[in-house]
Parts: structure tokens; C-alpha cells; sequence
């Protein structure tokens, strides 16, 4: 070329090819990156997306397990769950939401305040979150829900499962209840089934300590869902797996005529096996209806068990502490015989007994007379006792109580129980740093003072007189047992006290009308009265406030020669152990004698307003009342009228 | 040949048109599934599109390089003022648009620009005598003609159609022999400037396609919505995919635009890496024809213009595969032959119609200038 820098059309079209082919090239190039990407994305990370398709597309509910039944020594459900009917709504399908939420208001008949949170929760839900309508339907309602569904596009009639106490407050402590997991419980476990709705969690009692083995496998329903979250079909679905059964070695139906049987009262009836150490009834009343709990309580329900001076929320058999009052004399007499106090060994009951600068009065202010140790039990005569617990020391009747059981915590699956006090020297030392004192032995010796147990305490240690034995409680049926050692005590002793007990019963005693109404059937007891209060005014019965009221204790066994049931039954404020003992009798005839024991009950029940149920409906109705009233009072005029009559109140309320 | 068959259509290019019929036959398969099993709304219509189309394209072949050569440059005016006309109505309706409604159609001129552009640069290069290809005055009538349609459909705003007219005219001045320096260096220039075009050039929702792109992990259920899922339903597709209508990531909603840029995505599902094979196989066909074209050309416009339309072409597919793998950032473009949308199948049928004009009248040597 002469000239390089002219370019002919020749040289242009060479260069084109040349180019051409450098751009063909190229495209080949890519050609081969996309064939490589392709080739990379769905040979080699198949599996990876594999899965994230699926997960995309399979949509997993679960479905919460149904909870193990707890059942009672016969097999008699204590726990178990209610099949349970429920409305939703899923917003996704809902065509006309006024008419629809009108319809359902009209079948189910709820209320403005419901209909409201279902308007409220169906603009905050997502579509395909179901807003629930109602719970807990009567299979009516249900039906009348499901046999308009044609017309009812979006709502979606569910049958699940709640948790059912067929007994109620009558074991409300003992089982505790189930609720929804707490964010806490979310934290430390944040399994997706403690959000899923309708899963329930243990949380007091037995459904808390059994939480593991109660609480079941959750089921899973697998749906296609479009990328809208709308159910394209149903999958496989696997089932739950409901938690195991629990059987408990109480006797419900006792459980229950106990519960009904404290009536009005505030107090505990503990009823145990002698043989085996069954606990078969641990009653604590008044109590909350666990039902309640189960389903979210509502506000005004808690805070009127919250309120309450009776305390429905504390277990009275495990955590509330008494002075066991004279109920400890047998057991003090035993220490007293290991002592070796010779049982005939007499004082005279002049109606008290001046130790150091005091006088301690017996509760017979006339005095017994003589009194041996016989007479001591059988009277609950104080000054016996006073008198020769000065001479036997406050040692040997300490280690006597904690041998049977005072003072002692048992290995039973309960959250907590208090165990309270068995003073001695060393104890009041250690505790107050001042030195023990004579009218210290004297007080504990008729169960004052210092001492302080639980009712369930005293059951343990009535079947341990009994037998004999160092009788264990137990609270599951199938839990491995060991057989009971012997405490040691001499034959001799026992037989001593036992014939005082029944002599408290069928003697000249202090409980003659606790007397079984069941032939060939007698009962051993022992009554006891704890003071509250030192009054000045007299004794704490019925004609002082509530509050000032002594304790009525009453432990006992039956049959006397065959020892087969220990019961304890503690009456707070009962006015005295009057009211304890023809509890305890009514029980332990239940026990031999169903019909005559409900009859009995049936007739008092009468005159206390109806049953648990009835009577807690009606006070909560009530408290209801009250609330809004004061609510009134208080939005409606700053000023109160002066009288609290409530007639008075809600006109000026009107105004 | 065959005696019992009519010479026009005898002669009519079969291999090609049989070849693309495939691959449209192909995308009614992907769209029928697509629509759960249904002609409507998207099959149906695009077999009918194509084939009416396809009619066009076929009428045509039979116009000759000169009516080409004449209408080059009225064509590339009379699309600026449709995007001018496009800016307008825009601005005085409020709300930016890329369709100008004549009536009874609605045509997107920005798509039309892709193959007027074509036709503009290579009537340039070829108007100009061969003297002149390493001078300045190769380059600034290039830059002008670029100038206007891409302000415009920048505008609108839609990156992807910028980069297919900017990436057509640029390979026709590569071709027409403009020198290597200016490319290779052009080529390190955007790498030093590409950032800063990210930074101060870019739309806010540009920019987070970009970062998107280069980590749709980061943000799978906002902007690397469309890539996670894309990739899922190719990778879940495995070699032999899911089965015909039984792609879940496309029936269940989970794969956006399914039916128009993320088609690929949706055949991928169903018809596994055999498919996608068996696809990059028609358009490798595809390209090797409409270069093949090229070279038989004998007149320069000719070579230029049918370089620059299959190459335009190759744009539509190498874009939109690198977007649907995740090999480049969300920009929308679809898929020839497979995605449903008449406006691309119009102006890609054109191109297709072009090249055939051209393999029938490749033309005499030495005709190309003057």
C-alpha cells in the first residue's frame, strides 16, 4: 500500500469480515457463559433450590398435640381435653365482610365489644392469618356456622382441642392450669409451635412439673399455598402425637366431695392411704376454677380471686402454714412414752398453769382435774402437757416431730410446698439469737407458739401414728415404692395413743360428734384449736371478725384397729375445731359410704347457695357489679354519695 | 426443485422461518402451562402475534436493499418525534409513559428506535467514503444520531432499551471499521466510569437493581425479590425440570412476570437445563444465520445493517438470560420468540424481515458506494 492511511471499500470489507467474526466470536462467548451459569445453577446447586421451591411453595401448619390426660387412681379423668369448636375467618376468601360478620354475630349472638375486635383484627391481620370469631361453641352454634358455609365464603368452622378439668376449682391447686407461652417461654425455646395459636403450655402444678411427658408431639398440616398465601390444596398431613397419661393415686370423686364439702369455708382436707402413702384427696378451697385459666382468664376473674381475703390462689394444703394447735398432742405424748414418761403419771387441771411469771390457761378454763395422758389426749387437756413438757424439754418432742413428718419436705411433684417450723433451742438461737425458754416448751407442746405447719404435714404425720411407719406420700399411682421402714417406736406407745385417739372420738372426747355414721367403722382422731391472735377479749370464735377467728384442726384414721385412711382437715378462721371434725367425718364417710355421705352434703349445699360452680358464678357476677359501679362512680361525679347503697349510687350515677 | 411447488414459495428462506416457528411454538408452550393450561391470555394470543407477524416480516423480504437504503433516515427522524411525542403526553398527563396510543394500536417507540437506529448508523457508514473511517468525522455524526433517542428513552426511564440502541449503533461502527483503539479504550473508560455513572447518573430504583444484582440475597423478599426467585425456579428445574404444567414457582405465583421477562425462568422450571440447551441451540442457529447474512452481503449497507439487526437481537436474548441467571442487574427486556408482548415481537419480526430482505438481495460487489 502506498498510501496507508486511504482505505478502499475492499480493505473495508476485509476488515468487516475480520470484525465480524471477532463479534461472532464473541456472541459464541457468551453463548458459552450462559450454558455454564445454567449449568452451574441447576445441576450443581439443584438440591439448594430444590428446597427453596419446596419451601416456597409448602406452606406448614402446625397443629398443637393434644395434652396426656391426667387420670385419678379408677382411671377418672382429671384432666383431659374438650374437643373444642371454633369459628374463624380467613380474609383472603371473605367476599362480603359486613354482611358475613353480621350473619355469624346473629348465629353465635355476640356482642358490640366482640364484634368490634373482629373488625379490629381482621384490618391488622394478614390474609391468610385466620381472625378467630369464637371459642369454646356449643355444637349447636357450630352446626348452625357450618350449615350456612355455601352462603359464608371466608369463614372457616374449626374443631380443635382445649384443655378440660371436668372437676374444676375442686383441683384447681393441685393440677395448676396450662396458658399460652409467655414471650420469655418463646425466648428460651423459640420452637414455632409455642406461636402457633390454640398450643398450651403447664404452667403451675402437676400440668407444669409433667410439662415433658404431658405435652405431646405437635401434628403438622402441609398446604400449597400460592405466593399470596392463598390454599391452593391440602397435602399430607401428619398427626399429633398427644402426650402421655398420668395416673395419679388421688380418688377424684373424693377430690371433689371435699371440695364441696369445705363449703364456704377457707381450709384444706387431706386425705391419705396408711398403707401405701396414696394421697387420694389434697383439697384446698376456696380455689380457682383452672377451666378459666386454661382458656386466658379474664380481668375482672382475677382480680376477684386477686382480691379475695380467702386467697383462692394459694394452695392451703402445701403452702399455707398453720399452728397445728393440740392435733401435735399425740405425737408429744409419743415423745414423751420414748421419754419415758409413764403414761399414768398424773397432774390436776385447775384450768391453768403458772410458768415462770405467767399463767397459761388450759382451754377448759374450769380445769380438767386429774389427768393422766390418756385424759390429755382424749380432753386436749393443755396443762397435762405443760406440765410434763418441762420435764421432757423441747428436744425429744422436736426430733419426734420431724420423725413423723412436721417440719419435712416430700419428695412429691409439686412445684413448691412450705415447710414450716419445728422450733427446738438451736432453731430460736439461730434465729432470733436469744435463748430457749420454758414457756417456749410450753407453748409448742399444744402446738402454738413457734410452730407452725401445713395440712399436709399433718396427714402424713396422722398415718405415720397409725402405722407405725415412716409412711411416704405419693402422688403418682405407677412411681416406684419402697416399702415403709418402721420409726421405731415401741408397740406399747402406740397402742397407748391410738386408744386415746379413738377415745377422742368414741370416748368421753372432745370430737364425740365426729363418730362415723358407718357400722363396724370407727374413727380415731384428734381435734385441735389454734389461736391467731392473742386476744384479750375472749376466745376467737364465731361472734369475733373472721380475720381474729382461731384455726379448727382435726386429724384422724380409720378404721381404729386397722389403720387404712389418715385425713387431715384444717378450717382457717373456723372459729375452733368444731368445724373441722364433722368435715373430716362426712369425708372419711364418703369413703365407706357414698349415698349417705352426698346426701349429707346435698342438704348443706342447700343452705350455702349451691355448688362450687354456682356459688363462684354468682360472686363473680357480683364483683362484676361492683366494679362497674365504682367505674361509674368515678367517671360519672367526682364526689361519692355518702351512702353506699347501690340503689342510691346507680341513680346518682344516671344523673 | 420441487416442480409441484410454486416458485415464490419455494423460495421463500423455509430453514429460517421453520426455525423460528419453533422457538414461537416453544414459547405457546411455555405460556400455555404458564397459564395454568389455558390459550388465554397469553398462548393464544402469542401464536397469533407471531404469525401474523410472521407474514409481515415475509412481505418484507421481498423489498429490495435500496427501499432500505431510502427510508434509513426518515424512519430514525419520524421515531424521535414519536419519543418526543411520547415526553409530551407524558408531561402534560403527568406520570412518565413509554406508549403512545394511535388509536387503534399502541406503539412503544423506544422499541422501535432499536431497529431505526440500526438503519440510520449503517446508512451513515455507508454514505461515508472509506477515506474517512479514522477520522473525527467518522465519530461525531455517530455520537449525534445517538444523542437525541437516547436522552429520550433515558427519560422515560428505561435503561435496557438505552443499552440495546447505544450497544447496536456501537457494534455497526465496530464492524464499518472505526479504529480498534477507540473501543479498547472505550472499553477501559466505562470500567472507570461505570461507577461513577452508578452513583450520580442512576435512578434511586437503578441503583438498588444494581446492588441487588450483585446480592439478591441480601434483600430476598424486596428488590432481589425477582432474581432469588428466577434462580429458584431454573435451579429447582434440575436437567430434566419439573414436567410440562408442573412448575410450581410460575403456577403458585412465586416467579414474577413469568410470562413476559422471566419467561425463560418459567420454561426452565418445567423443561430443565434440556430445555434451556435445546433453546440457546435455535438462537445459536439464529445468530449463525443472521451473521451468515452479513457476510454473504455483498453491498456495505447491507453488511452493516444485517451485522447490526441480528446483533440486535443477540442483546434482547444475551440480556435478558444474564438478568433471568442473575448474571446482570433487572433490566427489562424480554425474551424473543418466548415472551408475550407484541411491541418486542414487532420490532424483533422486523429485524427478522430486514434479514431476509437482505439474504434474498445480498446485492452486487462494488455497488456500495456511490
Amino acid at each position: 500500500m502506498k498510501t496507508p492511511k486511504t482505505i478502499s471499500s475492499a480493505m473495508q470489507a476485509m476488515t468487516f469480515s475480520r470484525r465480524a467474526t471477532i463479534v461472532g466470536g464473541l456472541q459464541i462467548g457468551i453463548g458459552v457463559l450462559l450454558a455454564g451459569r445454567m449449568t452451574y445453577i441447576s445441576v450443581a446447586e439443584n438440591e439448594r433450590y430444590k428446597l427453596l421451591s419446596e419451601s416456597n411453595r409448602v406452606n406448614l401448619t402446625l397443629v398443637p398435640p393434644r395434652r396426656g390426660w391426667l387420670i385419678d387412681r379408677n382411671g377418672k379423668p382429671i384432666a383431659n381435653n374438650k374437643t373444642d369448636f371454633r369459628v374463624d375467618i380467613i380474609p383472603d376468601r371473605l367476599e362480603d365482610k359486613e354482611k358475613t360478620i353480621a350473619t355469624l354475630a346473629g348465629l353465635l349472638s355476640l356482642d358490640q365489644e366482640e364484634i368490634n375486635r373482629i373488625n379490629r383484627e381482621l384490618e391488622q391481620a394478614k390474609s391468610f392469618q385466620p381472625v378467630q370469631v369464637a371459642t369454646g361453641l356449643e355444637w349447636e352454634d357450630y352446626a348452625a356456622v357450618s350449615v350456612r358455609l355455601p352462603d359464608l365464603p371466608g369463614v372457616s368452622p374449626r374443631q380443635g382441642f382445649s384443655r378440660n378439668y371436668p372437676t374444676g376449682a375442686a383441683i384447681g391447686h393441685l393440677v395448676g392450669y396450662v396458658g399460652i407461652p409467655s414471650s420469655e417461654d418463646y425466648k428460651d425455646n423459640p420452637d414455632p409451635i409455642l406461636i402457633t395459636p390454640g398450643y398450651r403450655l403447664g404452667k403451675d402444678g402437676l400440668e407444669k412439673t409433667f410439662e415433658d411427658r404431658l405435652q405431646g408431639k405437635p401434628g403438622a398440616k402441609r398446604v400449597e399455598v400460592t405466593a399470596r398465601g392463598k390454599i391452593v390444596r391440602e397435602l399430607s398431613s401428619r398427626p399429633d402425637v398427644p402426650g402421655k397419661a398420668l395416673q395419679l393415686t388421688l380418688d377424684i370423686d373424693l377430690q371433689e366431695y371435699a371440695a364441696r364439702r369445705l363449703g364456704p369455708e377457707s381450709g384444706s382436707v387431706v386425705v391419705m392411704d396408711c398403707k401405701t402413702g396414696d394421697i387420694l384427696t389434697m383439697t384446698s378451697m376456696p380455689s380457682f376454677d383452672p377451666n378459666s385459666f386454661s382458656d386466658g382468664i379474664g380481668v375482672s376473674e382475677y382480680g376477684m380471686l386477686r382480691e379475695d381475703d380467702h386467697v383462692p390462689l394459694l394452695d392451703k394444703s402445701l403452702k399455707s402454714l398453720f399452728p397445728p394447735g393440740s392435733t401435735v398432742k399425740p405425737m408429744v405424748a409419743l415423745a414423751f412414752l420414748e421419754a419415758g414418761l409413764d403414761p399414768d403419771e398424773s397432774v390436776t387441771c385447775r384450768g391453768s398453769l403458772r410458768v415462770g411469771n405467767r399463767a397459761f390457761r388450759c382451754w377448759k378454763r374450769g380445769g380438767h382435774g386429774r389427768v393422766d395422758m390418756a385424759k390429755g389426749i382424749y380432753q386436749s387437756c393443755d396443762v397435762y402437757f405443760y406440765h410434763f413438757a418441762q420435764r421432757i424439754g423441747m428436744n425429744p418432742i422436736a426430733l419426734m416431730a420431724n420423725r413423723l413428718g412436721l417440719g419435712q419436705k416430700f419428695p412429691i411433684p409439686v412445684p413448691s410446698q412450705f415447710y414450716g417450723t419445728i422450733p427446738d433451742p438451736q432453731w430460736k438461737m439461730k434465729k432470733f439469737g436469744k435463748a430457749w425458754q420454758a414457756y417456749d416448751t410450753v407453748n409448742s407442746t399444744i402446738g402454738q407458739g413457734y410452730m407452725l405447719v401445713n395440712p399436709f404435714q399433718l396427714a402424713v404425720m396422722t398415718a405415720r401414728i397409725a402405722t407405725g411407719k415412716e409412711i411416704m406420700p405419693h402422688l403418682l399411682l405407677n412411681d416406684e415404692r419402697k416399702p415403709a421402714k418402721l420409726l421405731n417406736l415401741d408397740p406399747e406407745h402406740l397402742a397407748y395413743v391410738h386408744q386415746a385417739m379413738r377415745d377422742v372420738v368414741n370416748g368421753p372426747g372432745t370430737a364425740g360428734r365426729a363418730k362415723l355414721p358407718v357400722d363396724n367403722v370407727e374413727l380415731s382422731g384428734k381435734t385441735g384449736t389454734a389461736q391467731v391472735v392473742n386476744l384479750d377479749f375472749g376466745r376467737g370464735g364465731s361472734d369475733v371478725a373472721w380475720k381474729f377467728r382461731d384455726h379448727g384442726l382435726f386429724v384422724c384414721y380409720a378404721p381404729f384397729d386397722n389403720p387404712r385412711y389418715a385425713a387431715s382437715v384444717v378450717i382457717e378462721h373456723g372459729g375452733g375445731s368444731g368445724s373441722a371434725y364433722p368435715v373430716a367425718r362426712d369425708v372419711l364417710t364418703y369413703l365407706y359410704d357414698r349415698e349417705k355421705a352426698m346426701n349429707m352434703l346435698t342438704a348443706m349445699e342447700k343452705s350455702w347457695g349451691g355448688t362450687i360452680s354456682e356459688r363462684m358464678d354468682r360472686k363473680l357476677a357480683a364483683y362484676r357489679d361492683k366494679a362497674e359501679l365504682e367505674k361509674a362512680l368515678s367517671e360519672g361525679r367526682a364526689e361519692a354519695p355518702t351512702t353506699a347503697d347501690s340503689e342510691a349510687a346507680s341513680s346518682a350515677a344516671g344523673e | 426443485m420441487n416442480d409441484f411447488v410454486p416458485a415464490p414459495i419455494a423460495q421463500l428462506p423455509w430453514r429460517t422461518i421453520l426455525l423460528l416457528l419453533v422457538m414461537a411454538s416453544f414459547g405457546f408452550v411455555v405460556l400455555y402451562s404458564a397459564a395454568g393450561g389455558s390459550l388465554t391470555p397469553w398462548a393464544g394470543l402469542h401464536i397469533t402475534r407471531f404469525l401474523v407477524f410472521l407474514a409481515m416480516a415475509i412481505i418484507l423480504s421481498r423489498l429490495k436493499e435500496n427501499f432500505w437504503k431510502s427510508i434509513a433516515f426518515p424512519v430514525y427522524i419520524v421515531v424521535v418525534i414519536m419519543l418526543l411525542g411520547v415526553e409530551l403526553i407524558g408531561a402534560v398527563g403527568g406520570g412518565s409513559q413509554r406508549w403512545l396510543n394511535l388509536g387503534l394500536i399502541r406503539i412503544q417507540p423506544s422499541e422501535l428506535m432499536k431497529v431505526a437506529i440500526i438503519l440510520a448508523v449503517a446508512r451513515f457508514y455507508d454514505l461515508l467514503p472509506p477515506s474517512q473511517i479514522r477520522t473525527w468525522g467518522a465519530i461525531w455524526p455517530l455520537l449525534l444520531l445517538l444523542a437525541l433517542p437516547c436522552a429520550l428513552v433515558l427519560l422515560q426511564p428505561d435503561l435496557g432499551t438505552t443499552i440495546t440502541i447505544v450497544a447496536g449503533a456501537l457494534t455497526i461502527a465496530f464492524l464499518a471499521g472505526l479504529p480498534m483503539r477507540l473501543f479498547v479504550g472505550g472499553g477501559i473508560a466505562i470500567a472507570i466510569l461505570a461507577p461513577l455513572a452508578y452513583f450520580f447518573a442512576l435512578e434511586d430504583y437503578q441503583q438498588r437493581r444494581v446492588t441487588t444484582f450483585l446480592n439478591p440475597e441480601n434483600d430476598p423478599l424486596g428488590a432481589g425479590y425477582h432474581i432469588s426467585q428466577s434462580k429458584i425456579a431454573i435451579g429447582s428445574g434440575g436437567i430434566f425440570g419439573k414436567g410440562f404444567m408442573n412448575g410450581t414457582q410460575s403456577h403458585l405465583d412465586y416467579l414474577p412476570e413469568g410470562h413476559t421477562d422471566f419467561v425463560f425462568a418459567t420454561m426452565a422450571e418445567e423443561w430443565g437445563l434440556m430445555g434451556g440447551f435445546a433453546l440457546l441451540f435455535c438462537f445459536f442457529l439464529l445468530f449463525r444465520w443472521g451473521l451468515g447474512v452479513a457476510l454473504r452481503a455483498k453491498t456495505r449497507f447491507s453488511q452493516l445493517c444485517a451485522a447490526g439487526l441480528s446483533i440486535t437481537i443477540f442483546f434482547y436474548v444475551a440480556i435478558n438470560l444474564m438478568m433471568v441467571m442473575g448474571l446482570a442487574p433487572v433490566v427489562g427486556i424480554p425474551l424473543p420468540f418466548l415472551s408475550h408482548g407484541g411491541s418486542s415481537m414487532m420490532t424483533i419480526m422486523i429485524c427478522v424481515g430486514i434479514l431476509m430482505s437482505i439474504d434474498r438481495h445480498p446485492g452486487r460487489q462494488g455497488g456500495a458506494f456511490g
